[in-house]
């Protein structure tokens, strides 16, 4: 009797309670089963070695295995006292300036050319793009085949109308500047798909105004197009940014870092450190120390798009 | 790192770069010569390719010869095709970029596209923590990972083996994101309906989701192979075996081999570019608008 009272009684609530735990005992189990593979390699291979590479740095692990022993902050005190590793972030510094600037231009420029409604669409996205399929591998080869001194095709251009050879890879002043030659041809045609997909996404009617009022090409270019792309030109900044400062591929192929660690970049020294020099430890420590500065350019950019969007 | 984000979003809503647009207006000066401007800068970028082709066909004593001739004096000749494909290990690595890039793509997609789904739909504890782990993991620069995930592989045996070279290349956090935009603008709807018909969530997303996602997996899945096809650190450092090498890596060697080998080494790097020209010639459209939509929230 008493049951059937009780069972009467709670039955317009309990359910209904039951039924909303229950979905969300049944959400909680989806989501993290859902998420669970996902965060199985999460853990494993960005977080652990995350967490394992602060240890390492405070240790005096070699690759050879010997002396594990803890350091404390000696490795990054040394690295910060160690004028190679300041010269490599110099260079990649360098690099990335004299890089992003191009890189940013130049596809603006494709873009904005490509974009007048030329004929043959395809075979502009083709050129400009296809060498951004290539491994870095074959664009080195490639570039050092053409900045070769004597057989190199440059230097056979330059000598046909009348300028001296330049030792392209070899002279400490340029091979920097032919690193960044070389990448910008590997890498333009991203920036410049970009770019292009971004115009034309402007609506048509912002232009047929502007012809009314009488603006030629050049005014509709600076005056809606450029502010169009606003966005667009943070973002490919940004990305440029953080993308150069990671350099390591085509220096260490086309330069080795050379000449007299010219070229030398951060990445490099981190690599050359742990598996030349056999001091994992030390070469932890640096990596720490790259990656501060990746944090502090990228809250840097993250300030200023904040103080532009706002 | 928020503003990176919200880009993916508003480029995949949008039509990306459509090839088959065209706007035929006269033909004014101004068109003309931005059309010379270009057509110099696309020749300009088609002289690394021309000149390796040419000096890959060229006999290596020719090839070394100054001065340079633009045209094979003596003629086509495919030796230094024929030496490198005896000699080196490019089928080998060819084979093993493939099957890498492919693992890479397949896994993935299919992690990426489950925690996707879970982010954007499932209502569960943990799930902003999760989104914000995630989103701090994106400034996470992989280079700093090398030495640690080198002494793991280590001690996982994983060294020299396919698996050391695909599974730290599975992690991408911005195509997550890429992924959750996507299903967003995903009417709910359509699952709800699904919902009521008493269907689960795995056939939900199996037989609702993915078949509408079509568009953005594909792009997804070609930014993710491009990327892991073209990848030189991660296996350059987990991989010594000649037989283990991926293309890439395995060129590099090639390099330091036959260093003044001039045709050989043009003959290699054209091998080693041809199968990703082609497949950009034959899924043009696919690829331009994979990058322009995934572009600007990848690397």
């Amino acid at each position: 009797m008493s049951t059937t009272i009780d069972k009467r009684q709670a039955a317009p609530a309990a359910p209904a309670e039951n039924r909303h735990e229950a979905r969300k005992r049944r959400d909680r189990i989806h989501g993290w089963s859902f998420m669970a593979p996902f965060l199985a390699f999460f853990g494993l291979f960005l977080i652990w070695p995350l967490i394992y590479g602060v240890v390492m740095s405070f240790t005096g692990k070699s690759l050879t295995g010997a002396n594990s022993s803890f350091l404390g902050l000696a490795n990054y005190a040394e690295a910060l006292g160690d004028a190679d590793m300041w010269h490599s972030l110099g260079n990649t510094l360098y690099f990335t300036v004299i890089s992003t600037v191009p890189l940013v231009l130049v596809a603006l420029l494709m873009a904005a050319l490509v974009n007048m409604g030329l004929p043959a669409q395809w075979l502009w996205r083709l050129s400009f793009f296809a060498p951004f399929l290539l491994a870095s591998t074959v664009v080195s080869l490639f570039f050092v085949w053409m900045f070769n001194p004597q057989l190199g095709l440059i230097n056979d251009v330059l000598g046909k109308v009348g300028l001296a050879p330049v030792d392209w890879l070899n002279n400490p002043d340029v091979a920097m500047w032919s690193i960044v030659i070389a990448s910008l041809w590997w890498t333009v045609g991203f920036n410049f798909l970009l770019y292009l997909a971004a115009m034309q996404n402007i609506p048509t009617a912002h232009y047929e105004a502007a012809q009314l009022d009488g603006a030629g090409g050049w005014r509709q270019f600076f005056s809606i197009t450029l502010p169009q792309l606003n966005q667009t030109t943070i973002m490919i900044v940004i990305l440029q940014v953080l993308a150069s400062l990671k350099i390591f591929d085509q220096v260490y192929q086309m330069t080795g870092g050379g000449p007299g660690g010219a070229t030398r970049t951060i990445v490099q020294y981190i690599f050359e450190a742990g598996f030349t020099g056999y001091r994992l430890g030390y070469s932890a420590a640096i990596s720490y120390i790259f990656f501060g500065l990746i944090v502090v350019v990228s809250i840097a950019q993250f300030a200023v798009t904040r103080k532009r969007s706002a | 790192m928020a503003t990176t984000l919200t880009a993916p979003a508003r480029t995949s809503r949008r039509t990306a770069v459509e090839p088959s647009r065209k706007r035929r207006k006269p033909l004014s000066p101004a068109r003309i010569i931005a059309t010379v401007i270009v057509a110099v800068l696309a020749v300009t970028w088609l002289v690394p390719f021309a000149w390796a082709t040419v000096t890959a066909f060229k006999s290596e004593t020719e090839a070394a010869a100054a001065p340079i001739t633009l045209v094979p004096k003596s003629g086509f000749t495919f030796d230094a095709f024929a030496k490198v494909l005896q000699q080196g290990n490019i089928p080998q690595w060819t084979w093993n970029s493939l099957f890498t890039s492919a693992a890479v793509t397949a896994v993935t997609l299919v992690i990426s596209a489950l925690a996707a789904y879970a982010l954007s739909r499932i209502d569960f504890k943990g799930r902003k923590v999760l989104m914000t782990v995630i989103v701090a993991s994106l400034i996470v620069p992989p280079p700093v990972l090398i030495i640690p995930l080198f002494y793991q592989m280590v001690s996982f045996h994983m060294i020299d083996t396919y698996w050391g070279i695909i599974l730290p290349q599975v992690i991408a956090p911005a195509m997550v994101f890429v992924l959750k935009k996507f299903f967003d603008q995903i009417p709910r709807e359509l699952e709800d309906a699904a919902l009521v018909d008493g269907a689960g969530r795995i056939r939900i997303f199996l037989q609702v989701v993915l078949p509408l996602s079509r568009p953005i997996l594909a792009a997804v899945a070609i930014f993710v192979f491009i990327g892991a096809w073209n990848n030189f650190l991660w296996p350059f450092i987990v991989t010594n075996d000649s037989a283990m090498l991926t293309l890439p890596v395995g060129l590099q060697t090639i390099k330091s081999a036959y260093g003044i080998q001039y045709a050989q080494n043009m003959a290699s790097a054209l091998l080693a570019a041809l199968p990703l020209i082609l497949v950009f010639l034959f899924f043009q459209r696919q690829i331009i608008k994979g990058i322009s939509t995934t572009g600007l929230a990848g690397t």
